[in-house]
């Protein structure tokens, strides 16, 4: 068969096999509905441990707030590149959208860290404290970033690696932002060496894994 | 001085004809532009309607859909024997996701994504498929023609690993290649025998031949 007899044949079944498709919505809508999942978990985590511990932390030590506040930045906007990035066509600098956000988090965290004067009122982490941050942190992250390739996978990623980094570093940002509603200490250098492990395996694991799974079928 | 006077307003003189050539090359190239944006745009409108389940707009906006897929592949350096397949596995996948088309935005930029994946994808194989394979004239002088018996027996070596890699198809697939290649059935025979319509046996067809092809080139 000659080539465009090749092409109108192809055409002509895909036609005969066409159907209406449910469009998918923007990519903003998207990160709202997965970012209400995170809301969720947020509210039952502060109805379980109460806003106040969370405030009386932020008010003696105000970076910890800003670090709080740059991971939920964070997520949103590493939620947004992602499924940004699984529309065809769209501009591969949505991945730097995350990145403001990202340095004001991890820059406000190790502000606390270098801080010399500890507030009485907060005590610094011990090694089994930080463990549970990590282990949080992963667990979190888990179901967050599962969510987010189920999502993305009725979307159709070109750049699936940097799409899966995208997922893993919204849902470590997410956890780190749920974790701070829980969390029962001032930012030590443990305890942010703790979280940047968690956060790079959470991204480690969705760039191997997700980007797999989130390959151009 | 009067030397370079001159050769200033020389210089001046080609400035402003340089200046006015841009300028008719940038006015020349306006209705270029207008007409592509306004093709993008009908383009647009015929994928809308085609996400809503219309087929003529829906084929139509697939065959112009050809030439732009070609140019995106031959600009990706695909092999001209090589940018038919390109075109037919754009197609295929514009089928299968043309749900993340958002109206709203350029559909030649939404194409472009995808052709340009696909050509990539394209060049990638050929390249292991390259690697692979030895070039004829060190094939000619390290391997030397070989006795029928043994001609034989690879043929009928491949002819096995073909009925393997049939079994191991998706059941629809397998069915197609039965049906229309195996027993050599025309469309409406095989539809009528199966209780499946012509459109989804060519397709399973199409399908299987990939798969095959991919099988036996060993490709993933």
């Amino acid at each position: 068969m000659s080539d465009p007899r090749r092409h109108e044949a192809l055409i002509d079944t895909l036609g005969a096999e066409l159907v209406p498709v449910r469009r998918l919505p923007a990519p903003w809508l998207r990160a709202l509905g997965w970012l209400s999942v995170v809301a969720v978990i947020a509210a039952g985590l502060l109805m379980h441990y109460g806003i106040t511990g969370m405030l009386r932390r932020w008010t003696s030590a105000p970076d910890l707030a800003w670090a709080g506040i740059g991971a939920v930045l964070t997520a949103i906007a590493a939620a947004w590149a992602a499924f940004s990035l699984g529309v065809p066509g769209r501009s591969e600098r949505w991945a730097w959208l995350p990145l403001p956000p990202a340095l004001l988090w991890i820059g406000a965290s190790g502000v606390g860290c270098l801080r010399t004067w500890i507030p009485s009122e907060t005590h610094v982490a011990g090694i089994h404290e930080v463990n549970d941050c990590l282990v949080f942190i992963v667990s979190f992250s888990i179901p967050l970033s599962a969510c987010l390739v189920w999502l993305l996978r009725r979307a159709f990623p070109l750049r699936p690696v940097l799409t899966a980094v995208m997922i893993g570093l919204a849902s470590a940002a997410a956890s780190a932002s749920l974790l701070e509603i829980c969390h029962a200490f001032d930012a030590a250098v443990t305890d942010l060496l703790m979280h940047v492990l968690a956060v790079a395996l959470v991204i480690g694991a969705n760039a191997a894994m997700g980007g797999r799974l989130l390959q151009p079928r | 001085m009067s030397l370079s006077l001159t050769a200033g307003g020389m210089m001046v003189l080609d400035d402003g004809l340089s200046l006015g050539l841009q300028l008719r090359a940038i006015l020349s190239a306006e209705p270029t532009i207008r007409a592509n944006e306004e093709a993008d745009q009908r383009r647009a409108a015929l994928m809308a309607a085609a996400q809503a389940g219309d087929r003529r707009a829906y084929e139509r906006v697939l065959a112009d859909s050809v030439g732009l897929i070609r140019a995106v592949a031959r600009r990706q350096g695909v092999a001209p024997d090589a940018v038919d397949d390109v075109v037919q596995e754009t197609l295929l996948t514009v089928h299968r996701v043309r749900h993340t088309y958002d109206p709203s935005r350029s559909y030649d930029a939404w194409l472009a994504a995808i052709a340009a994946r696909r050509a990539i994808d394209a060049l990638r194989s050929h390249g292991r498929r390259d690697r692979r394979e030895l070039h004829d004239e060190y094939a000619l002088e390290t391997h030397p023609d070989r006795d029928d018996a043994t001609r034989e027996t690879e043929r009928e070596q491949s002819a096995q690993q073909l009925r393997d890699a049939i079994a191991t198809l998706p059941p629809g697939q397998r069915e197609a290649v039965e049906q229309l290649a195996l027993k050599e059935r025309s469309l409406a025979e095989a539809a009528q025998h199966t209780g499946r319509n012509a459109g989804a046996l060519k397709v399973n067809l199409h399908r299987a031949l990939k798969a095959l092809r991919n099988r036996i080139h060993g490709e993933p």
